[in-house]
């Protein structure tokens, strides 16, 4: 083949396209990443050493990542029976929950941590009585987590219930279900054995999207006085210059770990691969 | 003794009858077919068995114990899907020894029952692999060996052979009967292919939109149609109408020509008009000798069909096709020439309305 007929062949436009596209992802990082080191010519790395050096750092991280992981669970608590349900026995419901989960993107972040701030800061009494049934649950560390938590999973519901909606459109769920209960399957057994293995790579994507929402998140944290990575971030970044350039290139990194974990947990192969 | 009983079954999706009055009683080892057009509710009904739908009315009654309102999983029924219904995420073994484990069986045990299984299915060399990386014939074998595997009381399979090709649906449905007949396990198998249920069947149900058309053995379903429905979709047919000329001796006038049937007439009377049919293969050119039943014909059209010539003859304004078998030393009438074409008096079917 000659090298004109070759060049004809190359696939110039894709290409183009694709360099172009991880130029618009590449280049931000690459920025930050050389700011970050160049506070110190001498070292470098001093805005990395001084940002892990801070035990705020260490604390909100941690926190934000039990926040996460939290979030996670609960989520697949309450989306996989939901999405599964709904496949299976009420598919004329499944609009009116699309539309319910795509709400966190109509009502802003602010407004859902004022209402939950309103609602939640106010101890509940048994209708009709003066009987206190619940303390205010954000005059306490674990209810305000627990807030948190809920704020969080209302933030995600979008990312996570369409993730697990979409696997599960890759399987034929009706019919796996029928041939577990022929066999003597109870729901539980279903669920957790068929159902939840087989949408393994949608329901790593949901979790990472709500890791990643959960990690970044400032609004729902700052107002209910939880100190989380994005708040801390956040204050980080209007009296510093070099350290939160150092930790948005950690974010980054963490996140393409998670990723590449995704891929190699999932085998690079998709979770439905031999299902009719 | 009667091991599965369906007594007057019904259902209903809100205003429309999928299953209408439905009565079957199916013996012990029995393998019975379901067969009809899509929508004549066969799969409905293999459904209700199944538990996966509950009756509008009537009962299900498996060895004597009523289970209509029994969940799909306390039934101890299996099932084989068109779809094969692997579970994707576990290998072979795992999918054969699934029913198993829900059921808590022992480990030594559910492994002993998972190589049996692959054995009858002769698949002992893919125990490890995934449905993936199977065949479509081999999927569904490893379905079979599943829902057989927690040793049902019914084995119920929903059109288990039309995912697949032809060649391999005519050695598969080999081998589903050959394991059933060795297992002795009792049979529902829903299928609109007349010749798998015809091939299979210890007994056939007809249905048509929700009713049972007719209830026989692959022979009495064939051979003898009791409706039209039965007579049209089970093999190829000549229909025509007749009038009654002797009820008691069975003699009929159908375009001006004599008839004389073996059907039952009883209740009939001289003068109605009924529907007769007669096979293809029922019908011969003349052979001396023979009086009754001679018709005058005109051949139309001649088709080889392999192993069987299929000849087209005009009679009295009316089409017939009539089956022969190829032979070298065949003899045929050329297209536009008369000829007599004869049946015995058992070829002609009455059919009820």
């Amino acid at each position: 083949m000659s090298f004109l007929s070759r060049l004809r062949r190359f696939p110039f436009w894709g290409w183009f396209w694709l360099i172009l596209g991880a130029l618009y992802f590449i280049l931000p990082l690459y920025a930050t990443f050389a700011f970050s080191l160049s506070w110190d010519p001498a070292d470098p790395f001093k805005a990395y050493e001084r940002s892990f050096g801070d035990s705020r750092f260490w604390n909100s991280f941690l926190l934000s990542n039990i926040l996460a992981l939290a979030t996670i669970l609960a989520s697949i608590i309450l989306v996989v029976p939901t999405a599964y349900w709904i496949r299976l026995r009420l598919p004329q419901a499944r609009r009116l929950v699309e539309f319910l989960t795509l709400m966190p993107f109509v009502v802003p972040a602010i407004i859902l941590v004022f209402g939950m701030i309103r609602i939640y800061s106010t101890p509940f009494t048994i209708p009709f009585t003066d009987i206190v049934f619940m303390q205010p649950l954000t005059q306490f560390k674990a209810g305000t987590n627990i807030l948190i938590v809920a704020g969080y999973m209302v933030l995600s519901m979008p990312y996570m219930y369409r993730s697990v909606d979409t696997g599960m459109r890759t399987v034929d769920i009706r019919t796996l279900t029928e041939a577990a209960q022929s066999l003597g399957a109870s729901w539980f057994t279903i669920i957790t054995r068929i159902i939840l293995p087989n949408i393994r790579s949608a329901l790593l994507s949901g979790a990472l999207l709500t890791f990643a929402i959960v990690v970044g998140e400032v609004v729902l944290a700052s107002f209910l006085g939880v100190n989380a990575f994005g708040p801390y971030l956040f204050l980080l970044g209007q009296h510093r210059a070099y350290e939160p350039a150092a930790l948005s290139f950690v974010s980054f990194l963490l996140t393409w770990i998670a990723m590449g974990l995704i891929q190699l947990v999932t085998g690079g192969q998709g979770q439905a691969a031999g299902a009719h | 003794m009667t091991h599965l009983a369906l007594s007057g079954i019904s259902k209903h999706f809100g205003d429309f009858t999928a299953v209408r009055d439905f009565n079957l009683d199916v013996k012990k080892g029995e393998f019975v077919s379901f067969l009809g057009p899509s929508g004549c509710g066969k799969t409905t009904t293999l459904r209700m068995i199944a538990g996966f739908e509950i009756p509008s009315s009537g009962m299900i009654s498996l060895e004597g114990a009523d289970i209509t309102d029994k969940a799909p999983n306390q039934r101890n029924v299996g099932m084989v899907f068109q779809s094969y219904a692997l579970f994707p995420n576990m290998t072979v073994a795992q999918n054969i020894g699934f029913g198993l484990q829900v059921r808590k069986e022992k480990e030594s045990a559910i492994k002993d029952r998972v190589k049996e299984m692959l054995s009858i299915i002769h698949m002992e060399d893919k125990a490890n692999s995934f449905p993936y990386q199977l065949s479509g014939g081999q999927m569904q074998r490893v379905a079979l060996a599943r829902a057989l595997a927690i040793r049902p009381e019914v084995l119920l399979l929903d059109e288990p052979l039309s995912a697949l090709d032809a060649k391999i649906r005519v050695s598969l449905r080999a081998e589903i009967r050959s394991i059933q007949q060795k297992l002795g396990i009792t049979a529902i198998y829903v299928t609109h292919d007349q010749e798998e249920a015809l091939s299979l069947s210890d007994r056939i149900v007809v249905m048509n939109v929700g009713e049972m058309e007719q209830v026989g053995t692959p022979f009495e379903i064939y051979n003898f149609p009791t409706t039209r429905f039965v007579a049209n979709f089970v093999g190829s047919l000549n229909t025509a109408e007749a009038e009654i000329v002797d009820p008691n001796k069975g003699t009929l006038i159908m375009d001006g020509a004599r008839l004389e049937s073996s059907g039952e007439l009883k209740g009939r009377n001289k003068g109605d008009k009924i529907m007769i049919a007669i096979r293809p293969e029922r019908l011969s050119f003349l052979s001396e000798g023979k009086k009754e039943n001679v018709l005058d014909g005109k051949v139309e059209n001649i088709t080889f069909l392999g192993s069987v010539v299929r000849v087209d003859v005009t009679i009295g304004g009316r089409k017939f096709s009539m089956d022969t078998f190829n032979r070298p030393s065949l003899e045929l009438p050329k297209i536009g020439e008369t000829c007599k074409v004869t049946c015995s008096d058992k070829a002609v079917l009455i059919l009820k309305e």
